[in-house]
């Protein structure tokens, strides 16, 4: 920020513009990136390497969900289900057509997009818990048809489904140049970067600032000319994006779908590991789709049960309601510096004894 | 101009204006009464939250009841509320540009009408600070500023030095007598502070029990002794 002394720059300031502490955060999120992607598939073997693929994936549905929530203020529970929608789009889209496998994720997220933007139509009319318990009912409706018709696996028709014994049906393929489970992972990361980037420029703009108008108070956003409807549809339709796109990098990573990855139960889950990631900045998303799926298999490698888990996540949504409104990614560095300065006090009594 | 003809707003059994009739010739327009007389269900009515049960509003030639609630930011209608609604996690560049990019104007402006607003209402902080970390007279300002920015034709401001000590509501004051102006805007000011209306309006509608009970120059009204009954209920006018 600019300090004190300076005499304010009066003209062009637009803070579209990059700033010094953007150029900042770029270059570590370079860094960060360039890590991910080079030292990370040298360093964890194939399995735990699948499981940050899945992190990543998930981290672009609780970037939806944490757009929702946290700068529009739409609690949506039906993020899985629509999820489970762009996967069912990409899988159709994968067997049917020879399409390349960019297009198929731009595709699903787009026909995602109009779908689950039907599922935020009751937006309109509703907000808080009633908006919560409606998307959760499409959720389970969605869920139930898919259980009843499943995934695309090869098969003819419509539902290009075939029943077979576990094993039958043929894989959703992978891009040509990330057949290998380290390449896709990069893959992946790179996409999942770029759903960020298409965050970032939504939150940063004329949609952003509506969004945060609508968010703090609606009569304030419709004095100041916001089209409500158009712009919580938008957020809905941004999401539904988002997440389709995710539902096409979840097919291609595990290959074959089934409906009991995507019970309506997770929609809770969702919920609660965006809010412990924290709902107001995009990182929190990145946390939130560690918690969601690395943090389970990291306590099954520990032999600890899965139940868990749920305590772990009860105690966490408690602590960030009471506490840390913000969530893990704000609470975490306060936390550390507290710790620190708390070290720095001992070590200091320790020196003048 | 705006001339307000048989105005009625009912919620269930409750009418909080019951036939208002009233002009707004132009420059700045105080609205006063005392409280549930029916101000700010008025310019509610003008924002479009309220659906009004009879009357029409007419605004420079056009009928504003029948304009979409979002189109009449573009149309020039703008607004301050009672309680303060400064968007807190956006800048202040941010709060007023808002206003700006949704009411039709054109990007290439966008700097020069939010820094001149906020400039405008004097507000000299960096534009990149968040308003969440103003204090109350400043959240008033900016409020104020998101009103005036961009090309306004109407400005309602309920109640903007409430709970503003006197210096402050001076300066508010000396802001809102520039309005019409500097920016060519209507300005409709509800307002209980009466030396606040008295500075700033040539002119003064009183309402009471949603009835426009007189209207005038804002000498001539503040004297008026139905005026004095309604604001003390008795006739011992201080």
């Amino acid at each position: 920020m600019s300090v004190a002394t300076e005499p304010r720059p009066r003209s062009p300031l637009s803070p579209g513009r990059v700033s010094s502490g953007d150029a900042r955060r770029a270059v570590v999120i370079v860094a960060l990136l360039a890590f991910v992607l080079f030292a990370i598939p040298t360093l964890l073997s194939v399995f735990w390497l699948k499981v940050l693929t899945g992190a990543a994936i998930y981290s672009i549905v609780a970037l939806g969900l944490g757009i929702l929530m946290g700068r529009v203020g739409l609690v949506s529970l039906g993020q899985i289900a629509v999820l489970a929608l762009g996967a069912w789009v990409a899988a159709k889209l994968f067997f049917d057509t020879g399409l390349p496998f960019p297009i198929v994720l731009l595709l699903s997220g787009l026909i995602t997009m109009v779908l689950g933007t039907f599922v935020g139509l009751p937006a309109l009319r509703l907000g808080g818990l009633y908006l919560a318990l409606i998307t959760l009912m499409m959720a389970g409706a969605i869920t139930v048809v898919i259980a009843a018709t499943d995934f695309p696996n090869g098969g003819p028709g419509f539902l290009a489904h075939v029943e077979s014994s576990i094993g039958g049906g043929d894989q959703v393929r992978r891009p040509a140049i990330a057949e290998t489970d380290p390449a896709y992972f990069r893959y992946t990361v790179i996409v999942t970067a770029l759903m960020f980037l298409v965050a970032l420029w939504h939150v940063r703009s004329k949609a952003g600032r509506a969004w945060e108008a609508i968010r703090q108070s609606e009569p304030a956003a419709l004095a100041a000319g916001v089209n409500m409807t158009l712009y919580k549809l938008w957020a809905f339709a941004l999401a539904s994006f988002l997440t389709g796109v995710a539902g096409a990098l979840l097919a291609a990573n595990v290959g074959d779908l089934f409906n009991y990855q995507f019970p309506t139960s997770q929609n809770i889950t969702l919920l609660a590991v965006v809010l412990m990631g924290g709902i107001y900045s995009l990182w929190g998303a990145v946390i939130a789709g560690l918690l969601f799926r690395y943090l389970p298999e990291l306590l099954d490698s520990w032999n600890l049960p899965a139940d868990l888990l749920t305590i772990l996540f009860g105690i966490g949504v408690l602590q960030v309601l009471l506490t840390a409104p913000a969530g893990i990614v704000e609470q975490f560095p306060k936390d550390m510096a507290r710790l620190g300065r708390a070290i720095g006090r001992l070590v200091g009594i320790g020196r003048s004894r | 101009m705006i001339e307000v003809s048989d105005l009625r707003v009912r919620f269930g059994g409750v009418t909080p204006i019951d036939g208002m009739t009233v002009t707004f010739p132009a420059g700045t327009c105080g609205l006063i009464g005392p409280n549930g007389a029916g101000k700010t269900t008025f310019f509610n009515v003008l924002s479009g939250f309220v659906k009004p049960a009879g009357g029409s509003v007419t605004a420079f030639g056009e009928d504003l009841l029948r304009m979409a609630d979002f189109r009449r930011a573009r149309w020039g209608l703008r607004r301050t509320f009672q309680t303060e609604q400064a968007i807190e996690k956006l800048s202040l560049y941010d709060n007023v540009a808002l206003v700006h990019e949704h009411s039709g104007q054109g990007r290439a402006t966008r700097d020069e009408d939010v820094l001149g607003a906020l400039g405008f209402v004097g507000l000299e902080q960096d534009p990149n600070t968040k308003v969440g970390t103003l204090g109350a007279r400043d959240r008033r300002l900016v409020e104020v500023a998101r009103a005036v920015v961009g090309k306004p034709r109407v400005v309602l401001l309920d109640e903007p030095a409430a709970g503003l000590p006197d210096e402050e509501t001076q300066h508010m004051g000396s802001v809102i007598r520039r309005i019409p102006e500097h920016m060519g805007a209507l300005v409709i000011l509800v307002d209980h502070d009466m030396s606040l209306v008295s500075a700033c309006c040539e002119v003064t509608a009183v309402l009471d029990f949603g009835k426009l009970i007189a209207s005038g120059p804002t000498e001539e009204v503040l004297r008026d002794e139905q005026v004095m009954r309604a604001y003390l209920g008795t006739e011992e006018a201080a």
